[in-house]
């Protein structure tokens, strides 16, 4: 038989394997990974919505690990992470901090309060973010999303969708140095 | 065929208006920038709704997003810094048309390669198949 003919079976096989290749390697449809993953996070300054006339910001957790955690009560798969992140709370690993974020919702602030209040609340401290400009300067496209940070201010990890036990266990615990622990004085609060 | 034409015709000179309809009521001051702003917005992807343009997307990220380009345009930012930054931010992903980079390269060069590899088997059969109506004609002729 002319080994021509196999050329096209050739090609064929090859466009199989890249395909494979391409479609193994691809992240979840609407999954973007974070080009600031093991980068110090961009300087950040919030007001705490219990007391707005208060503000939280990457300067006061430099030395500490926190979780950074984008939610809005507007946010039906945060509703869904809301469990995870209370059991994450009970294991005192590593402090959650909340960024609340208002996006096009004008009663937010008190729909976050009335969110906490009725279903627990899993952070050591919240902050809102109200015009939206702290998202996309952390690169957020849409919550839920966290990210780990260790005590130099570098971004370890970046979970872009929802935070489930699995994902606590594998991407955030296995991080943290072994013996870590919540600080006693939830930041922002003097 | 014209009535096909007229509908063509019409969704044409609907399209500016739909874009315009999305886009934000305020208009920067400086038309200059507001053109640079019209560009950028068609070249950039809106992060959660992945196959819309900034332009062509009400998201209110988008929103957000659109407001950073025409604060940081004000500001004085380059086109490039305006990219680089949202890059940084959001990764090559938010780019509509990739950047020239070695790592890019193949994406660039792969369409050119495949073009020429289809062309030259193109001329290829069709040289074949030339000879063959030749060979087919003689064929005709010679018997009888």
């Amino acid at each position: 038989m002319n080994p021509r003919f196999l050329i096209p079976l050739a090609v064929f096989a090859a466009l199989v394997v890249v395909l494979a290749v391409g479609i193994h390697h691809s992240p979840e449809v609407g999954v973007l990974q974070s080009p600031l993953v093991g980068h110090q996070i961009p300087d950040w300054e919030l007001p705490i919505l219990t007391d707005p006339s208060k503000t939280l910001g990457s300067r006061e957790l430099k030395g500490q690990w926190y979780v950074l955690n984008y939610w809005g009560t507007w946010c039906i798969a945060c509703r869904e992470e809301h469990a995870a992140l209370l059991a994450a709370q009970r294991d005192a690993r590593v402090q959650i901090i909340g960024v609340d974020w208002k996006t096009d919702n004008p009663t937010e602030d008190a729909d976050a309060l009335e969110w906490l209040a009725k279903l627990g609340n899993p952070y050591r401290q919240v902050v809102s973010d109200h015009d939206g400009r702290t998202a996309i300067d952390l690169g957020v496209a849409a919550a839920p999303e966290s990210f780990l940070v260790n005590p130099e201010g570098v971004i370890v990890f970046k979970q872009p969708m929802g935070i489930t036990p699995q994902v606590w266990k594998r991407e955030f615990l296995s991080r943290l140095p072994p013996h870590s622990t919540v600080p006693p004085a939830a930041p922002g609060a003097s | 065929m014209k009535p096909l034409l007229v509908l063509i015709a019409i969704l044409a000179a609907g399209a500016p208006l739909c874009a315009a309809w999305a886009l934000d009521p305020a208009r920067l001051a400086d038309p200059a920038q507001q053109a640079r702003y019209e560009v950028l917005i068609h070249e950039l992807r809106c992060v959660q709704c992945e196959n819309n343009t900034l332009a062509d997307s009400d998201a209110w990220i988008a929103n957000d997003v659109r407001r950073q380009i025409r604060d940081m345009l004000v500001a004085g930012k380059s086109d490039q810094q305006i990219k680089n930054y949202l890059v940084s931010r959001y990764s090559e992903f938010i780019l509509f048309r990739p950047a020239y980079s070695w790592r890019n390269a193949w994406l660039w060069l792969l369409p050119v390669a495949l073009l020429i590899f289809g062309v030259s088997i193109a001329v290829r059969v069709i040289k074949q198949r030339a000879r063959l109506v030749d060979n087919e004609d003689d064929a005709d002729v010679l018997p009888s």
